[in-house]
């Protein structure tokens, strides 16, 4: 009996109704959580996989040395290399391409890299106009390593423990 | 001479109903957006001018310059003047709306009975949009929407009697006048809450805006129309939805009449209107922001297996009252 008295309530006095509009007016006055996105920014972890960057040791020699394991690993086969030996007779890659068009962003070649040359940046910010701009090569991703050394470094160090 | 004062005198009378009219319903949409974007925790249109105040001239100037489509199986005629029919029908009701004493365009005896015959009329824009497009989805959005129309239409009908009953005449200005004692919002509560419910169901918003909704996915009647037509049936839909305010307004909340009789003379009555017409709006967002949509035979029972009984049942008891208590207007 009492429970069909309170639903016939419920039901005459529309009750939850109510109750409904009274918590979404709480959450009117409730603070925004929008970001206002290009002055501020959400914040990234250590491991994002953003854009690619080629770094350098500290020396400033570079780090690739045209093992040729990061293109064998690419699902997306985005990665071109060609491989000669330099002036030097030191093993190093003539033609390093990577397609950011065919590139999943999976972070393989990063974790495949024995010596740490190609990484995955924190960088998303890169849009550009035109298609061919996308089509990076060597010299496109060792500039953006020298770019990005710094926050590449720290990322590195602080990831270090788990890889 | 005199002939032309008298079109200017009109001129500038039909200008100051349509202008202001414009420029609220177009400040409406960005209203809209703003308030349930703070219900759902973010905020709305910011970019376009302090606070967005810019973005419905944005959103005008966009739909003005995207290319027209003509169906070419459609029925060019019908395809053109039904949004046309549309937007007329919501502006043409403005004409009996009064903002306070005796700032009404057409001071008609039967004002009601010209609100209750123009929203049926509305029916028919609805049903030549679909109808034209000559799609089978469109027309049976279009035949969904005006069969929720026509079902609600019914309750609103008789809730106004019960409050032209308490009254004694059609006319606006009489109902609001005769609200000087006590609005009629306190004898007559569940009654505003029906007349709002079906308000909602009028004008196709939420939670009754499933033709609306199918409108964004495939069916619905409105799927066919490209720039200009979307937009005057997106300005027909929300000139639509202030005048449902405003006559809820004038029926239950005492028009332009302020709460408290010692601010008489201090905020004019036009203000009043405005607050409270705008507040109307608010609860109309509101109840967007915070309930999901009614299936459409959830929608049709609600409309034919409850809110015409109760109306039936609140027409025989308040005439009933008042020829018991012996105080028929």
């Amino acid at each position: 009996m009492k429970h069909n008295l309170d639903s016939n309530i419920k039901v005459l006095y529309l009750t939850e109704l109510f109750k409904g509009l009274w918590i979404t007016l709480q959450y009117f006055f409730r603070r925004k959580v929008t970001l206002n996105y290009p002055f501020e920014k959400g914040s990234l972890s250590s491991r994002f996989r953003g854009e690619h960057a080629l770094r350098r040791y500290t020396t400033g020699e570079e780090r690739c040395i045209a093992c040729k394991l990061c293109e064998a690993i690419c699902p997306a086969q985005a990665i071109t290399i060609e491989a000669e030996p330099r002036y030097d007779s030191s093993r190093r890659t003539i033609r390093y391409d990577i397609d950011m068009t065919k590139c999943i962003f999976c972070g393989f070649c990063q974790e495949a890299c024995p010596v740490d040359a190609i990484v995955e940046g924190p960088n998303f910010e890169y849009s550009v106009y035109t298609h061919a701009e996308l089509l990076y090569n060597k010299e496109k991703l060792l500039i953006n390593g020298d770019r990005w050394e710094i926050e590449l470094q720290a990322n590195i160090i602080s990831e270090s423990s788990y890889r | 001479m005199i002939n032309s004062l008298i079109i200017l005198n009109i001129l500038f009378k039909v200008l100051g109903v349509i202008l202001p009219l414009l420029i609220g319903v177009a400040y409406l949409t960005l209203l809209e957006r703003k308030v349930m974007a703070s219900m759902q925790q973010r905020r709305g249109p910011n970019i376009v001018g302090f606070f967005g105040l810019l973005q419905p001239f944005a959103d005008g100037l966009k739909l003005l310059i995207k290319e027209t489509i003509l169906p070419s199986s459609s029925n060019i005629g019908i395809f053109i003047l039904a949004p046309i029919l549309t937007f007329l029908l919501s502006l043409i009701t403005w004409c009996v709306i009064p903002i306070g004493y005796g700032l009404v365009f057409a001071d008609l005896n039967i004002g009601i009975l010209y609100l209750l015959a123009i929203s049926s009329l509305g029916v028919y824009g609805i049903i030549t949009a679909g109808w034209s497009s000559n799609s089978k989805y469109a027309f049976l959005g279009a035949l969904r929407s005006a069969a929720q129309m026509i079902s609600y239409e019914v309750s609103m009908g008789l809730i106004i009697i019960c409050v032209l009953v308490c009254c004694g005449s059609l006319n606006l200005t009489a109902i609001v006048m005769s609200q000087n004692k006590i609005w009629y919002i306190c004898p007559l509560f569940p009654l505003f809450i029906m007349f709002f419910i079906s308000g909602l169901a009028e004008t196709n918003r939420a939670p009754f805006d499933l033709p609306e909704a199918e409108a964004e996915l495939v069916s619905g009647y409105n799927t066919e129309y490209a720039a200009m037509g979307f937009a005057l049936f997106f300005l027909g839909e929300y000139a639509n939805m202030v005048m449902m305010c405003s006559t809820i307004t004038i029926l239950f909340l005492g028009g332009w009449l302020m709460p408290i009789t010692i601010l008489n003379n201090i905020i004019p009555g036009v203000i009043w209107f405005g607050l409270k017409t705008t507040l109307m709006l608010f609860v109309f967002i509101w109840v967007r922001a915070a309930y999901p949509r009614y299936r459409y035979d959830q929608l049709m029972r609600i409309g034919w297996k409850i809110f015409l009984p109760f109306s039936l049942g609140w027409v025989i008891g308040i005439v009933g009252l008042l020829i018991c208590f012996d105080c028929l207007p």
